[in-house]
């Protein structure tokens, strides 16, 4: 009874925000019913008993993610409103509309033929990986991550110092003057 | 009286579909790369949220690994892609979807 509240509280929110991101003309108020979406997704996480996950969709997506985006928002003045109403694509919004149905008819489908669970596989009776009631989330989840995804975590170290280096080299202003100068040319500025 | 019905997985994952969908027809229709943006990253929880139901669903914690990497890498592509967004539009603060052309040189 709880969980069915919490579901359809939580949903109804991620679906309002999703909405909002989608349908509003200025990108500030898009950015912020995003954030809406985040926390409701953090709520079903939580209803799903992925604890750890939830604080770490709060704190990484909805703490630095969308504030990022506020940040690039702000920076570049393009938070005017965009104007809905061109359609430079000539009927590109209909067929928009028949491939979100379609992709959603899809997943439905998918959904329905396996009579509600869409995959074959079964719980695993005694496996490394296996979830136990006792155990906290927090703790299968670091010991999957540091003995089974060893090396795709220390990949992923590498990943965000790319990033960074990434981010630091696309968004610096070049000078207009920088030459490069010939060092047998003597002094150098 | 409310029909109390029971919460099933398939409830979260017609959820994860729903929220997919408006992802994909938001990123089709809308202009603005900042928002076409919002509408990836609206893709990924959806994605997320499928995941942790199927981790739960099958009593394995690798579905939530997965989801930490995937947490992972929309952080690092959100850096990359703004970066790549203020060098664009500093350049032609107007340009949007339609401007293919300003990628040149």
């Amino acid at each position: 009874m709880v969980e069915l509240f919490v579901v359809l509280v939580a949903g109804a929110i991620c679906l309002g925000g999703a909405l909002g991101v989608v349908l509003n003309r200025n990108p500030v108020h898009a950015a912020l019913s995003l954030v809406a979406t985040l926390f409701g997704i953090a709520v079903l996480f939580i209803a799903q008993e992925a604890n750890f996950l939830a604080a770490v969709q709060i704190i990484v997506y909805a703490g630095a993610i969308v504030v990022l985006f506020l940040f690039v928002l702000m920076l570049l003045g393009v938070d005017q409103a965009e104007d809905l109403s061109i359609e430079p694509l000539g009927g590109q919004r209909v067929a928009a509309v028949i491939v979100g149905i379609g992709v959603l008819g899809l997943s439905l489908l998918a959904l329905a033929s396996t009579g509600g669970e869409a995959t074959g596989a079964r719980p695993l009776e005694a496996a490394a990986n296996r979830v136990t009631e006792g155990v906290a989330d927090i703790d299968q989840l670091g010991e999957s991550l540091f003995t089974d995804y060893l090396f795709a975590f220390e990949v992923t170290s590498v990943l965000l110092v790319i990033a960074i280096v990434g981010a630091v080299v696309l968004s610096r202003k070049v000078r207009r003057a920088e030459y490069v100068d010939d060092p047998l040319e003597g002094d150098s500025a | 009286m409310i029909a109390v019905a029971e919460v099933t997985p398939a409830w979260y994952l017609v959820l994860g579909a729903l929220l997919f969908t408006v992802g994909a027809v938001g990123l089709l229709v809308r202009r603005n790369p900042l928002v076409m943006f919002m509408c990836i990253e609206l893709m990924l929880n959806a994605v997320t949220l499928t995941f942790v139901t199927f981790s739960r669903m099958l009593h394995d914690v690798h579905g939530q690994t997965v989801v930490v990497f995937v947490l992972v890498v929309a952080a690092a592509e959100v850096v990359v892609g703004l970066g790549i967004i203020v060098a664009l539009l500093r350049k032609h603060p107007t340009a949007t979807a339609d401007d293919l052309n300003v990628l040149k040189g």
